[in-house]
């Protein structure tokens, strides 16, 4: 194809992601380096139904209304924001390093900052949801490519289910489940006969819900890309693999596994970007007390009565910049695979 | 405020049919949009607005969970998307800082012959809100619970809470005889201020945004709330205000402090049990530590009108809301809240705010910058809460978090 032609073809959706996507990013990235103008505040009277008058602390509006004239974006910050206690909290963190008792002690601590505590979530679901969910989703692909035809269609539809229901309602049903009246976490208190034990209650229980919720749901996508590589896989091999003998294992050792090999990279890729965002089985499962997520983080400091727009901003800067640190292998590779070619 | 969260629901589709009460409102012309909190007490006042449908007058209302985070947004376009904002002591915080809402002097003046002194939220002089509501957390107990478990005298004071609820458990009645909303986010902060304002302490430094809450009574109330949790459910983490009354009528606890608004349904014979409903007593939030203050926050929910609206749409909109709020419409549903308005005398289920209002409780603080402290608060204290973290580190956790909080909002 033509460049020209090729140009003319992706411009529609060129000037979208430019428009929705591309631009919004730049403006996320330069609200992170701006704070709110100092408040200029007053003292005044204030009178309620309860307690009466007392003096109390407001904002002048008038003024502050005219510092954000004169400068819409407020301060200049650079990376404060970047390198405070909501975020990188380098300066906490060095203290720490400097005056723990070993390293356990500082791991301790430096989990208690609220960017690395979140981080770390985030980053044991992504590692731990993306390989499992990848091998349940290749394993019901397998299991389904063996199915005579007519059930085909109907076991694909509930295989497909996680995905399709919204997964803040699908996390919703999974923790009235779980709870020690629901179906499973009765079960579960019955099972080990503890009366006390609920999966909500501590942070290793928490997080294996969230982390078994992950799989459950993220499974069908997995399942959908493999089934449809398994239909391109070469007959012709196969049927060469078992006139050699082969077991049906090896040949999905030795065949198959390594026809579907680019896919499972770019599976993976896709998969991993998309938990590093996990945020609605947090809510879901009111887990905010055992496990936070990066995008939670956002969520907390846009929601309330005071909105932090900087520090938003900073966080998810930070969570893409970790998005193209996952990436970078691949697109490392990528672009070794272009030069290669130029050469 | 933010204690019910049931479904959104937006009343502009329970526009009266033709045909039923007639314009009694006055307004001659001009347009009412409504943006609220959903809870019942809101829900009453908005139906009655509806009774204002005329010839060229339209009345909508919005009634979301979400409305904190829809007024500023909603108010600063011009003309405003909603000519009145229903808020409380919290949320009319961002309104005023923002100066989006319209001071009432004038319309008051001229239409609020209706209103009591006391409704009136003065803000440097300037009428800025009408309150028609309180409410305030308060203890709910289970009278029969108590007396099998040899308590006599009702427990005013978190200590006595603590030795009912030994006793209770002691006594093989319940395993887990309290509940509080401890789950972390809004939920949890509001425990923590309430408890807080018990000790009689201030959460800032008089006249600036520098926290005080690192001290006796922070570590005092922290204290309070751990012990609590030693007699509740495990699960105590993810319980919020909705989820209390579930574990209420299901006669799973036996003391707690819970919404005013909430507690028409947790004793609402439809639903409930009948022996729940008789043995549910109503009274003051406990005192702390010896304190006399019922440890609860008072609130008001009131309303307010936006600026960047036309004069025509601000005086349609008020004469909607007196309407709205007026003594007969109040006077048909008292049991929806603790009204504020003319004529109500208090039903059943506002006797536990009144007593706590009576006891001398103080008001949730309106300072610009205590949103963040709750929002501080709300993520900070999940891990104490939880039993992974010591008092002292917590307070520290908490003022960290709110003074990057603060220096980005520009208030330190």
């Amino acid at each position: 194809m033509p460049h020209k032609t090729f140009f003319a073809f992706i411009l529609p959706s060129l000037i979208a992601m430019v428009l929705f996507i591309a631009l919004p990013i730049v403006s996320v990235l330069v609200q992170s380096f701006y704070v709110e103008h100092g408040r200029v505040l007053v003292e005044v009277e204030n009178c309620q139904p309860f307690g009466g008058c007392t003096k109390e602390v407001r904002v002048d509006s008038a003024a502050t209304a005219a510092l954000e004239k004169a400068q819409p974006l407020g301060q200049f910050n650079g990376f404060g924001t970047y390198l405070n206690r909501g975020h990188l909290a380098v300066a906490e963190v060095g203290q720490i390093i400097s005056t723990s008792k070993g390293f356990g002690d500082a791991v301790a601590r430096i989990y208690n900052l609220p960017f690395y505590k979140a981080l770390a979530f985030t980053l044991v679901f992504c590692f731990v949801v993306t390989p499992l969910a990848m091998a349940l989703g290749f394993a019901i692909a397998l299991g389904v490519n063996a199915l005579p035809k007519i059930v085909k269609g109907p076991t694909i539809f509930f295989s497909l289910l996680p995905m399709i229901i919204t997964p803040l309602v699908g996390s919703l049903i999974l923790f009235w489940m779980i709870n020690p009246q629901g179906i499973i976490g009765a079960t579960i208190q019955h099972i080990f006969n503890d009366p006390t034990l609920s999966l909500r209650a501590s942070p290793a229980l928490t997080w294996g819900s969230l982390l078994f919720y992950g799989v459950w749901t993220n499974a069908p996508f997995s399942f959908v890309v493999f089934y449809a590589g398994l239909q391109t896989v070469p007959g012709d091999t196969l049927e060469s693999a078992m006139i050699d003998g082969a077991s049906r294992w090896e040949r999905i050792r030795y065949v198959i596994i390594p026809h579907l090999a680019p896919l499972a990279t770019f599976v993976a890729l896709v998969q991993l970007m998309d938990n590093f965002r996990v945020f609605e089985p947090i809510v879901g499962f009111s887990a905010e007390a055992n496990a936070t997520s990066l995008s939670w983080l956002i969520y907390n400091d846009l929601s309330g009565d005071t909105q932090l727009f900087g520090s938003a901003g900073a966080t998810s800067v930070l969570t893409i910049a970790g998005v193209i640190v996952l990436l970078m292998p691949v697109l490392v590779r990528t672009w070794r695979e272009f030069n290669h070619k130029v050469v | 405020m933010k204690m019910m969260l049931k479904t959104t629901v937006s009343l502009s589709v329970l526009l009266l049919t033709a045909g039923a009460a007639f314009a009694d409102c006055g307004i001659a012309k001009g347009s009412v949009r409504i943006l609220s909190n959903d809870f019942e007490a809101l829900r009453v006042i908005e139906t009655a607005t509806q009774d204002c449908v005329a010839a060229g007058v339209t009345v909508t209302a919005n009634a979301t969970a979400e409305h904190k985070n829809l007024q500023v947004p909603a108010l600063t376009i011009n003309p405003a998307e909603y000519t009145v904002a229903m808020v409380a002591n919290n949320s009319i915080v961002p309104l005023l800082n923002d100066d989006l809402i319209r001071p009432l002097d004038d319309l008051v003046a001229k239409y609020g012959q209706d209103l009591q002194p006391n409704q009136l939220i003065k803000i440097d002089g300037k009428i800025m809100a009408i309150a028609f509501m309180g409410n305030s957390q308060h203890l709910f107990y289970r009278k029969d619970i108590l007396e099998k478990a040899g308590i006599t005298t009702p427990p005013t004071s978190y200590e006595d809470v603590l030795v009912a609820a030994k006793a209770i458990k002691d006594a093989g009645i319940m395993d887990y005889p309290l509940a509080a909303s401890d789950k972390p986010g809004w939920d949890l902060a509001a425990e923590f201020v309430n408890t807080y304002l018990g000790t009689g302490g201030d959460f800032f430094a008089p006249g600036s945004a520098e926290l005080a809450i690192d001290n006796a009574n922070g570590q005092k109330t922290l204290e309070v709330m751990k012990a609590m949790t030693a007699y509740m459910n495990p699960d105590y983490l993810t319980y919020d205000a909705n989820e209390l009354n579930k574990v209420w009528d299901a006669g799973q606890v036996a003391m707690m402090n819970q919404w005013g608004s909430l507690a028409g349904a947790a004793v609402d014979p439809a639903t409930v049990p009948a022996d729940i409903v008789s043995n549910t007593v109503f009274a003051a939030a406990p005192t702390i530590s010896g304190g006399t203050t019922p440890a609860a926050a008072l609130w008001w929910d009131g309303f307010t009108i936006a600026k960047n609206i036309s004069d025509e749409d601000a005086e349609a909109s008020f004469q909607a809301m007196m309407h709205g709020m007026s003594p007969a419409v109040i006077a048909a549903h008292p049991d929806a809240a603790t009204w504020l308005v003319k004529g109500y005398t208090p039903g059943p289920a506002a006797v536990g705010v009144i007593a706590t209002a009576n006891g001398g409780a103080r008001a949730y603080p309106m300072q610009p910058y205590m949103g963040l402290l709750h929002t501080a608060l709300s993520t900070e204290l999940a891990e104490f809460i939880a039993g992974k973290e010591d008092a002292t580190q917590a307070l520290a956790d908490v003022k960290a978090a709110y003074d990057s909080a603060a220096k980005e909002g520009g208030f330190l």
